[in-house]
């Protein structure tokens, strides 16, 4: 048997919501392990390219660095890449930072001298520098603005049903079938 | 009116009796107009023109006097760029930054305002005295660059000008200090003062014919029957003036068959599309043709009041044309029992604050009742119910003009004027690179390149017809004639030479309508600013071959989803561009990156503020 394309996912700026969106297509998921053999991706948990990818899927935005430099990866590797989910395709909930400088953004989160939250103790209004940690952009990027995006599956998180019925046209070469019940967001 | 305002007060003696002035005040403005909820313009306005803003308390004040909401207060002084919630200088200096400013060298004047003033634009003088603004057209292209100091216009102003301007008022001269030497006719008149220029150049036979009789038209037409004059004006071919071009006749038509007792005319004089000046020209010298047509027209459809919507921008124009209306009602021609024959009609002002949208017919009438400036859903046109849901006709300052003409001269003489589908003169107001810059009443008809070899245009690469919202063409379109049916304009012609940045034009035009969108509808808010946006880029060298697919799939959604006439106009700078221009535009691009990245993100631009908090460059991305 020929051997089978690969598909490589990952999460980037997002909750992991479209994740779990991927795996809510139940007992399919055996179905799709029979077309394709997952590379990159947190859901066999392989760290890094193995080899050249049919299909990437994308979620979430890029919020850091390394965001970036995962994005880059994917396009590289991968020869379509979808951009699944809200944050994916316009930054999502962690655009909202977009209006605030990145100072502001840290100081809320870690300063206790905003007396903001109750979940943080900072005594020293230490902000986490480690050099392990990942450097925030400016703002939130919708991924089509870092790289050339092939296509965009709405939703927050795009349907189960619109991500499998997506990914098996495409793999088997046939129309996508999209009905109203699958591309309405209300 | 003058839009800037006196300086505001620091102690805290000085706020209480500040506040009870204001309060007072604003009693006061508001009792004017007789607490009238339509009338907030000009209650706004006159706050802003006597405190230098409308301050949360004014809001507050207002909304408890008038009885409305605080919001309904709020959502106008937001809207209007003449209007600001925080505190302007007493003199307001607004500088023209159109395309047509910029290529006549206003960056020069920007720049020695900066240096005098030591601030930038948007911010006002430590003294709370002067405060310096960038601001679209303002309707003086030919004398360019140009800028409104409060109401004042100057005109022709070279670095040398500004700098002296900015000492003057440093030192405390009024602005109506400042105007230099009087323009010529009426810019000159003691109500008027101005130093505009009206630059006519071509005198046609309908608007600028010498020896019109007051009063002439308007006679002809009361001794008619409304049905009859409408008859007239139909048979003439009268078409709109203002761009759209809807035959006038028919509209009055519809207007006085509608259902109501109570009827509106309306003259458009917003004159917001950049490049345009034709209707200031008119009103300086010819706002009697313009009040008779407006009279003639209330006589058609059955109103007994008319409303000109003036652009703040003319402000100046103001207590001129008071005047005329005043002479016009002493004349009888205005008020009751207008020539003896029983009909009543007159005429009032409505100033609008700064917003190009206002020039759209139900944006103007939204602004007129006293609200922000959005377009209205359309049916139900104006015709059926516009200005406070009466039937109103909303037509151009030059169609009325036409109008009185064709009373005094009959619908013939007028329709053997121009071509045959587009009947009459029109108006140009041509700036640009050409020798002579100005308004021309030409017939319809006339072909592109006779009127760039009147106009005195050399080494012409492409005229941007209409204005922003028109069209872009270039040499294929010479042999074309000016007419609603191949050039249609309102009558903005933008002469563009050889040296052009031709995509620098249509940069300037689309941040022009990022700006003026008011932000009702999706496709048009945020359409143009992604129009815009891949502009710039195509511009600072980083567009690929993708992009101009991009843009033009973007511009016929923006044109096709939006809600009113600019969205569905506003991608026009780049569709016609991309028709007319596509080699300027694949010259600018460069091929697609090896590695799929977009050209525009820039990671270090993007890392900058994270590695300064942190101390530590990317280890992704090193410098
Ligand atoms: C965004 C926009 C701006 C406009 N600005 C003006 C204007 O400044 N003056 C004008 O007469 N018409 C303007 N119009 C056209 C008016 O909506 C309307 O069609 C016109 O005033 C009707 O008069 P007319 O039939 O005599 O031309 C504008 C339209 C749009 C969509
Ligand atoms: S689109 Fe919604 S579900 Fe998907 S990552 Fe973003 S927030 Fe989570
Ligand atoms: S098209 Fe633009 S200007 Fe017109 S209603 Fe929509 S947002 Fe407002
Ligand atoms: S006054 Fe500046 S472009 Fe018209």
């Amino acid at each position: 048997m020929a051997e089978k394309p690969k598909v490589a996912t990952t999460s980037m700026a997002g909750c992991f919501g479209c994740h779990m969106s991927i795996l809510d297509i139940d007992e399919r998921i055996l179905k799709l392990i029979d077309l394709v053999d997952f590379d990159k991706s947190p859901i066999d948990d392989i760290k890094e390219f193995t080899g050249r990818c049919a299909v990437g899927l994308l979620e979430g935005g890029c919020c850091n660095d390394e965001n970036v430099k995962t994005l880059k990866d994917f396009r590289e590797h991968c020869d379509i890449l979808i951009a699944v989910g809200d944050c994916a395709t316009m930054g999502g909930i962690p655009a909202l930072r977009n209006n605030m400088s990145v100072k502001e953004c840290l100081d809320e989160a870690y300063s206790t001298d905003n007396r903001k939250g109750p979940a943080v103790h900072n005594p020293d209004n230490i902000i986490p520098n480690d050099p392990e940690l990942p450097l925030l952009l400016d703002k939130v990027y919708p991924v089509q603005h870092v790289v050339k995006i092939d296509y965009f599956l709405p939703g927050c998180p795009a349907p189960a049903d619109t991500i499998w019925q997506s990914l098996v046209a495409l793999l088997t070469d046939e129309p996508v079938e999209l009905p109203y019940e699958l591309i309405k967001y209300d | 009116m003058s839009f800037g305002g006196p300086e505001v007060c620091h102690t805290k003696q000085e706020r209480l009796t500040m506040s009870e002035s204001l309060q007072s005040a604003i009693k006061e403005i508001c009792e004017v107009v007789g607490n009238d909820r339509t009338q907030m313009m000009e209650i706004v306005e006159q706050v802003q023109d006597r405190f230098g803003c409308v301050s949360s308390e004014a809001m507050d004040l207002i909304a408890q006097q008038m009885n409305c909401h605080r919001v309904e207060v709020m959502s106008v002084v937001s809207f209007y760029s003449f209007l600001s919630e925080k505190p302007k200088g007493t003199v307001v200096i607004r500088l023209c930054n159109d395309v047509i400013d910029l290529m006549k060298g206003a960056n020069h004047a920007a720049d020695a305002f900066r240096d005098e003033l030591g601030i930038e634009f948007g911010e006002t003088t430590p003294d709370g005295k002067i405060t310096l603004e960038w601001t679209p057209c303002i309707g003086m292209s030919d004398q360019a660059p140009a800028a409104l100091i409060n109401d004042e216009v100057v005109t022709y102003l070279g670095s040398d000008g500004a700098r002296n301007i900015a000492r003057q008022l440093k030192e405390g001269t009024a602005p109506s200090k400042l105007v230099g030497r009087l323009g010529d006719g009426n810019n000159a008149n003691d109500l008027v003062k101005s130093m505009v220029h009206n630059n006519i150049r071509n005198a046609g036979p309908v608007v600028f014919a010498e020896g019109i009789v007051k009063g002439d038209g308007l006679k002809k037409a009361l001794a008619m029957s409304p049905r009859e004059v409408i008859n007239d004006v139909k048979n003439s071919r009268l078409r709109g003036r203002g761009g759209a071009g809807f035959p006038t006749g028919m509209k009055w038509d519809f207007t006085r068959q509608a259902d109501g007792d109570k009827k509106y005319i309306f003259c458009n004089a917003d004159e917001g599309e950049p490049g345009t000046f034709k209707d200031r020209v008119i009103l300086t010298e010819k706002p009697d043709l313009m009040f008779e047509g407006m009279t003639i027209g209330g006589y058609a459809i059955g109103a007994d009041e008319g409303i000109l919507y003036l652009r703040g921008e003319y402000a100046y124009l103001r207590a001129f044309l008071d005047d005329v209306l005043a002479n016009r009602r002493d004349a009888g021609l205005l008020g009751k029992n207008i020539c003896g024959k029983g009909f009543d009609f007159d005429i009032r002002i409505v100033m609008g604050a700064g917003a190009y949208i206002c020039g759209e017919e139900t944006a103007l009438l939204s602004s007129a009742e006293g609200m922000r400036g959005d377009p209205k859903n359309r049916p139900p046109f104006p015709a059926q119910k516009g200005y406070r849901d009466c039937p109103t006709a909303v037509n151009n300052v030059e169609t009325f003009c036409k109008v009185t003409r064709i009373l005094e001269k009959g619908p013939g003489w007028f329709s053997e004027i121009g071509s045959e589908g587009s009947a009459g003169t029109k108006l140009l107001s041509i700036s640009g690179d050409c020798h002579k810059p100005g308004v021309y009443e030409v017939p319809f008809g006339i072909k592109l390149r006779e009127v760039m070899d009147l106009c005195g245009a050399e080494d012409v690469q492409a005229v941007q017809i209409g204005g922003p919202s028109g069209r872009l063409v270039g040499k294929d379109s010479m042999d074309d004639q000016i007419c609603y049916d191949h050039l249609a304009t309102g009558g903005s012609l933008m002469v563009f030479s050889r040296k052009r940045n031709l995509l620098k034009k249509v940069l300037n035009f689309m941040e022009f309508f990022e700006e003026e969108s008011c932000g009702y509808c999706t496709p048009c808010r945020v359409g143009n600013v992604l129009l815009r946006k891949k502009i710039e880029a195509i511009v600072n060298g980083e567009g690929e071959p993708a992009d101009l697919e991009y843009l033009q799939t973007l511009g016929e959604t923006v044109k096709t989803c939006s809600r009113c006439g600019l969205g569905q106009t506003s991608p026009n700078p780049v569709l016609t561009s991309l028709e007319s221009f596509r080699d300027v535009y694949e010259a600018a691009l460069k091929p697609a990156l090896k590695d799929g990245s977009q050209p525009e993100f820039d990671i270090r631009a993007a890392l900058r503020p994270a590695e300064a908090i942190a101390g530590r460059a990317s280890s992704h991305f090193a410098e």
